[in-house]
């Protein structure tokens, strides 16, 4: 319900610069997903959207009110937000319905609020427990429990999910955005994790060393990285040299079309594909490719191949995946991204 | 810089506009305010020392110091102090070796027994001693004394220490080729260090700042001296000169302690079951060794004062001695301790808060102040509000403010090393969830940080009135008058001479340490429940 926009934001600790001028533009009500690699800044600049620190230079506004530049602060219980941090960080002391209540105004119908919102995380019957009674999951939707129940604008989730096992993590992220969506309230995401990015958000923002690299939809930031960095961090890639002609390029793996956000490119480039572009066939129409290693991983098989000079590593089907030694050919589907060399 | 307070310059002075209401510029939080009061108190005495040696002037206070008598002092002091903090390392590392790594019988019954002299205040024990006759009354009686009363200030850490330490690494040191006795020191010994080091330290500060029972056994120390130049003689320039090697002598002591509090966090690291250790078997005579060990040092640390006191105890009663007093020092000693033992936590807790929280050099450095005055003897501490409050606040001398704050500057670190321990438990993020939903700093400090530290401030009070309770110089100097507490009048009788008239004060206060000492040796004993 919050649109924010931040400019210019810089942070240091010390002599070390953390932030190095971000900006960012979140329309109301949509789920943005900060990614990068642990120390990129973007628990950083969670917590100065949060108020929970000062900025050095730049600003943060919410639908247009500055909240927080050098020389104006509102202290974060007076933005408006909820917060989920990575442990959750239940109070100890009190009960689940304790801890849910209090952000909640007293006098207010609270007992209404407290059964929507437990109704709502599915933790209807729990409210009586204490956080040390509680499985790591349930202590999560108690966190967010707690931070919906006053009707926050705006969501901060602070990798909420880490501590738990990789399963569960996806499938409570999922529903829990889910659950977000439903109300409306604007969502920061912070994560380190693609899969968990790319199946909430609207908008992933990809960072590294203080800067926002790329901020675009999943589909996009996956599929045109802004740069060789932003794509290592969304996931698998292949990179290999090419020679650009306008809207097609050249390489070790053929004639291959590029992507409008390439633009027309000329000369020398740097190609960068995902994996799962490339599909073998065990006949020759592609480029002729040899397995020379297999890995065995259950439900798939990753696959070392040599295709036109170069190693390439696929994920295969089990049941698809062709034996060691087997000769055979590539081809490569889709569009793909390039930068100049 | 990321604490509210060092970024405050960055504020503007404009107001802020009024399209915004809702803004408000960044204050001062109340943390960083609310800790410089313990710093301001905690300065006091440096103050003093400062002040008087600039009045005196430099030559007349080292004139002070250059006389046969300074030297006595000081042969003595070391002497003492050296002799009891190796006696105490000797004892304590051996008990706690024994109840801890041997199949001794009764292990859990000597494993509690063995910190039970802590109920006899130092200067209660000497009491004890002194009353039987002279024999005691000369600094080997007193290295011996204190040695008895203090040994539990390393045993119990030391146990706590080889409880926790993983028998892994004696077992990977033996596996390399390394007997028992190499083993001991080369793999279990350097982990014990920062335990044993930090309970040596204590008994050592402590011997500096000891003085109601070497009065009694008539050895002259920094202390005493310091003292009775004052009580006396009404010389406080040689009170004040005095002073200053006292501080330079605890200053080593606090600085090494303060180190080593550094490492002890490192120590405590590991997690997971730690494995039962192999339990070194006594058969035969050394077993009988170790249990006539354990019955003597038991006879003379507690058989011996217990006994004494008493004989007293029956012979005051037979002589039909009035009681009278009893009530009111009961009652002056828990008004003291436990009003001495609140304001030292408030005090406490936001310097505390301060230092876990922001990791400003400023927060460190006011955290570790206390540290550095710590050892500073009730003496010294006195003497300093004697003076100044005579001279700015003539109103409040002889009033209770007086000797609280006296207790608040002894007992800071004490109250902070217990605190610390609670506040690190709590993650920060619990703050910023708080605020996050809407609660300002201080309602977040009342509703979130105070429950979850209460059974570390409640440790800490009991801790903290144990030792104002016995505290015995800065009472005998501050209190006011026509009050009285259990250790003053233990100290007036003695001095006179009157032992079985001290008896019954003497009995109250080691009945009043029982139960603080019980909190205390179980959770050193068993930090976990």
């Amino acid at each position: 319900m919050s649109q924010v926009t931040a400019h210019g934001l810089r942070k240091a600790y010390g002599a070390t610069e953390i932030l190095r001028g971000v900006d960012l533009r979140l329309a109301s009500g949509s789920v943005l997903a900060l990614l990068g690699p642990s120390g990129c800044g973007k628990t950083t600049l969670l917590r100065l959207i949060a108020g929970f620190e000062p900025v050095d230079a730049g600003s943060i506004a919410f639908d247009g009110t500055v909240v927080a530049s050098p020389s104006r602060f509102m202290p974060p219980e007076r933005r408006s937000i909820g917060y989920v941090p990575q442990e959750g960080a239940l109070f100890p002391h009190l009960t689940v319905e304790e801890n849910i209540r209090y952000g909640l105004a007293r006098g207010s119908d609270w007992r209404q609020r407290l059964q929507e919102v437990l109704a709502l995380t599915g933790l209807t019957g729990l409210g009586e427990r204490y956080p040390h009674e509680l499985s790591g999951g349930q202590q999560q939707r108690v966190a967010l429990a707690r931070a919906l129940a006053p009707k926050p604008s705006l969501m901060l989730l602070d990798e909420p999910f880490n501590a738990l096992d990789l399963d569960l993590r996806h499938n409570l992220c999922e529903e829990v955005v889910q659950i977000l969506r439903g109300t409306g309230a604007t969502t920061i995401l912070v994560t380190h994790d693609p899969v968990e990015a790319f199946s909430t958000a609207d908008q992933v923002a990809v960072m590294q060393n203080g800067h926002i690299r790329q901020c675009a939809s999943p589909e996009e930031v996956y599929w045109c990285p802004a740069d060789a960095t932003v794509a290592r961090l969304t996931g698998s890639t292949i990179f290999l040299p090419g020679e650009a002609r306008g809207t097609t390029l050249q390489c070790a793996l053929g004639s291959l079309p590029l992507h409008e956000k390439a633009g027309t490119l000329q000369a020398a480039v740097q190609v960068m594909l995902r994996p799962e572009q490339v599909c073998w066939s065990d006949g020759t129409d592609g480029v002729a490719a040899q397995v020379l290693h297999r890995s065995f991983r259950g439900d798939h098989t990753v696959v070392s191949l040599q295709a036109g000079g170069l190693p390439l590593r696929l994920r295969m089907p089990t049941l698809q995946a062709p034996a060691h030694d087997t000769q055979g050919s590539v081809r490569v589907q889709g569009r793909c991204m390039a930068w100049p060399a | 810089m990321d604490s509210p307070a060092a970024s405050l310059p960055l504020s503007s002075s404009a107001p802020p506009p009024a399209a915004a209401p809702r803004h408000r510029r960044r204050r001062l939080s109340w943390l960083p305010l609310a800790a410089l009061v313990p710093v301001l108190l905690i300065s006091l005495p440096l103050v003093y020392v400062a002040v008087r040696t600039a009045q005196a002037g430099l030559a007349d206070v080292l004139a002070e110091l250059l006389r046969l008598r300074t030297l006595q002092l000081l042969i003595n002091t070391v002497a003492l102090g050296a002799g009891v903090t190796l006696l105490t390392i000797g004892i304590g590392l051996g008990v706690a070796w024994c109840v801890e790594r041997t199949d001794l019988p009764l292990r859990n019954f000597w494993r509690v027994a063995a910190a039970l002299p802590l109920v006899l205040p130092a200067f209660v024990a000497s009491y004890a001693w002194a009353s039987i006759g002279t024999l005691f009354q000369n600094l080997g009686g007193a290295i011996m004394v204190l040695t008895l009363t203090s040994y539990p200030l390393v045993y119990l850490p030391v146990a706590a220490a080889l409880r926790s330490t993983d028998p892994g690494f004696e077992d990977i040191s033996r596996s390399l080729g390394a007997g028992p006795w190499q083993t001991f020191r080369r793999a279990l010994l350097p982990q014990l260090m920062p335990a044993l080091g930090g309970g040596a330290l204590l008994v050592l500060t402590h011997m500096f700042a000891e003085f109601g029972a070497l009065a009694f056994l008539r050895v002259q120390t920094f202390t005493t001296a310091i003292f009775e130049s004052y009580e006396l003689h009404f010389d406080s320039a040689t009170a004040a000169a005095l002073s200053i090697v006292l501080m330079l002598l605890c200053l080593p002591a606090a600085w090494l302690e303060m180190r080593l509090r550094g490492q002890r966090r490192i120590a405590h690291v590991g997690r997971g079951a730690v494995r039962q250790p192999h339990l070194v078997r006594l058969r035969g005579w050394r077993l009988a060794g170790v249990l006539a060990a354990f019955a003597l040092l038991g006879a003379l640390s507690l058989g011996m004062p217990l006994g004494t006191l008493g004989y007293w105890l029956l012979t005051g009663s037979s002589a039909g001695g009035g009681h009278e007093a009893l009530w009111p020092a009961i009652r002056g000693s828990i008004t003291f301790a436990t009003s001495g033992a609140l304001l030292t936590s408030v005090l406490a807790i936001p310097l505390v808060l301060l230092a876990v929280r922001q990791r400003s050099k400023w927060a460190q450095a006011a955290e570790r102040l206390p540290y550095i005055v710590h050892g500073l003897p009730g003496v010294v501490v006195a003497l300093a509000l004697v003076f100044l409050s005579l001279r700015l606040v003539p109103g409040i001398y002889q009033s209770l403010l007086v000797l609280l704050i006296a207790y608040a500057i002894l007992y800071l670190p004490l109250a902070q090393s217990s605190l610390r321990g609670s506040i690190e438990l709590l993650p920060p993020q619990i703050e910023n969830v708080a605020r996050s939903l809407g609660k300002r700093p201080l309602q977040v400090f009342f509703s979130i940080v105070l429950p979850n530290i209460a059974p570390g401030i409640a440790a800490a009070l009991a801790l903290m009135a144990l030792q104002m309770v016995r505290e015995l110089t800065a009472t005998l100097m501050l209190a006011p008058t026509g009050t009285m507490t259990l250790a003053t009048e233990v100290w007036s009788y003695t001095n006179d001479g009157e032992y079985a008239a001290a008896a019954p004060f003497a009995a109250m206060l080691v009945v009043l340490s029982i139960a603080p000492v019980w909190v205390f040796a179980r959770r050193m004993l068993h930090p976990t429940r």
